[in-house]
């Protein structure tokens, strides 16, 4: 069974900050029946087993820790550095992103690369992480026709949402580069690299520094950088 | 050990699925039909989360090396050991050699087969049960193919028992899935959720373990169809805006933002799993505290089940 918490009806750091905030307090206090917890942009899902936790002892207990739901609760960060490959080939909506914004596409990529993202949640799909913190001058309308297949690891805008595509899958974003680093590795011991919350920064690197990174990946001998 | 024949169209390994993953969006994935899936188990002398087959609309051939107790369940499928008629919702006991063929489902969708002792392919976060779209978990993250081999863990010998004739689920031709309106049943008029509990609705054959998809009356949405991502339950309707609902189950993506007008009950989902393509269905609103007692009383009817547990389950 499950129950969704609404913190609100708007994508913002305040109200997403205030969910990541009540699911850190759910763990921490160790709620009794609380099974399992999916945080989103405004919302936290909570799967409960109705035979630990009566419904309205759930719902009671969970208001109070939303009241106390605030920024200050919340453990530091961890900071992930992702490198990241602007070109042509590899973010093949890069030249026309920039001139839609009317930068150079050198611009472009240093504003990108340039601004922190906050991992808001990570959904949908394996490790995909939903990321704000997008500086207002590069922001764009999502693509009019989504496109059938983007790899993974792409790099992707669309309005004031940041996304890199974990897996292979359907997107409209626009494509801005790849980085090598899997987001999501289904051999891995830990599968998925990116947590609700983290910080992310992309550090620009060439073609060849982005074949040898993915080599390292391939053969598991690259650790991404977290601090 | 057993040697996979003929995998059928999409066998799988599943055990009860993996917690704690969906907020890195990876969902539990597990049997669909938890009951059948259970009573397997314990006709094969098993704890009820051991790792057995999950078979879609037709069974596998496969071959056991060595003597095993298995029990096939779920959805109704001619079952022989070397080409001799053998009986589904019991114990087999099968010498080395033996050849199982598993046939098509005559009703129902999802055949499930256990094995004394559990198939043993490594654990990945906690669960043995495997994820196709993720490629996680099972037999290298995939379904059966021909020549697979596939380990048991040293198990049992069960004493052979039948589940009696009430423990088997009868596979109705339209079978009412009760639901509970929500979370978004305000984003839809009300002629759209009358739509929705009128029905009724046909199974689409795009449906997979991610969803059911259904196609029947066309729901209207009040004020559009999408919302701000938020998490999905399992058993969760989601209506996009071609009106047509979609049922998501135990490969779910774990977030989506779409309007859900409702969700089925957990003590339903086995059920709108053996509903196969083709087939109709219709949906009936009960209220929370109903949806708590039918779950009451799916959950006492299980633990009873075939002689109740063999073991208890592992802590999870």
């Amino acid at each position: 069974m499950a129950l969704c918490v609404e913190l609100g009806d708007e994508i913002s750091a305040e109200v997403n900050t205030r969910v990541r905030a009540l699911e850190f307090l759910i763990q921490a206090k160790g709620f009794p029946g609380v099974v399992e917890t999916v945080p989103t942009f405004r919302s936290l899902l909570v799967y409960y087993d109705p035979g630990q936790v009566a419904f309205e002892a759930l719902c009671a207990g969970l208001g109070e820790l939303a009241e106390q739901a605030t920024t200050a609760t919340l453990p530091p960060a961890r900071l992930v550095e992702l490198p990241c490959c602007y070109d042509a080939e590899l973010g093949p909506d890069l030249v026309a992103a920039a001139e839609r914004l009317g930068l150079t596409t050198d611009e472009l990529v240093r504003l990108h690369a340039g601004a922190e993202y906050v991992v808001y949640f990570v959904g949908f799909t394996p490790g995909l992480p939903y990321m704000a913190g997008v500086p207002e001058r590069i922001r764009l309308p999502r693509l009019p026709t989504p496109r059938v297949k983007v790899p993974a690891g792409s790099v992707g805008l669309g309005g004031a949402q940041y996304c890199i595509y974990s897996v292979e899958s359907p997107g409209g974003y626009w494509l801005l580069g790849r980085t090598p680093v899997r987001l999501y590795d289904p051999e891995a011991v830990e599968p998925t690299l990116l947590r609700p919350g983290d910080r992310v920064r992309m550090r620009p690197i060439d073609r060849a520094e982005y074949d040898a990174i993915a080599a390292g990946v391939a053969a598991r001998t690259y650790t991404p950088v977290i601090a | 050990m057993i040697r996979v024949e003929d995998p059928g169209p999409q066998t799988t390994v599943q055990d009860l699925g993996r917690s704690g993953q969906l907020r890195y969006g990876i969902p539990p994935s597990g049997p669909v039909d938890v009951r059948a899936f259970v009573i397997a188990n314990r006709l094969a002398g098993n704890p009820d989360g051991a790792a057995g087959l999950e078979c879609t609309l037709m069974g596998p051939r496969f071959t056991v090396e060595a003597a095993c107790a298995i029990a096939v369940t779920g959805a109704e499928a001619p079952v022989t050991v070397n080409g001799s008629p053998a009986e589904s919702w019991a114990t087999l006991s099968l010498a080395p050699g033996d050849t199982v063929r598993i046939g098509a489902a005559r009703a129902g969708v999802r055949i499930y087969v256990a094995f004394a002792g559990g198939l043993d392919v490594p654990p990945v976060l906690g669960s043995r049960a495997t994820y196709l779209r993720g490629r996680l978990g099972g037999l290298h993250g995939r379904a059966l193919r021909r020549d697979d081999v596939l380990p048991l863990l040293r198990g049992p010998s069960p004493a052979p028992r039948r589940a009696a004739p009430g423990e088997r689920p009868t596979l109705e031709s339209e079978p009412e899935i009760r639901v509970v309106l929500g979370p978004q049943a305000d984003r839809f008029t009300a002629d759209g959720i009358a739509a929705f509990l009128r029905g009724p609705y046909e199974m689409l054959p795009q449906s997979d373990r991610m969803g059911a998809r259904l196609s029947g009356p066309r729901i209207a949405h009040a004020q559009g169809h999408d919302i701000i991502s938020d998490g999905i339950a399992l058993g969760a309707i989601q209506v996009p805006g071609d009106g047509q609902p979609i049922v998501l189950l135990v490969d779910r993506q774990s977030t989506g933002g779409y309007t859900k007008i409702a969700t089925v009950g957990s003590f339903d989902i086995g059920r709108i799993g053996q509903v196969k393509p083709g087939q109709r269905m219709r949906f009936r609103a009960v209220d929370l505290a109903e949806a708590h007692r039918l779950r009451r009383a799916w959950q006492a009817l299980l633990a009873a089940a075939a002689g109740g547990p063999v073991t208890a389950l592992p802590a999870a």
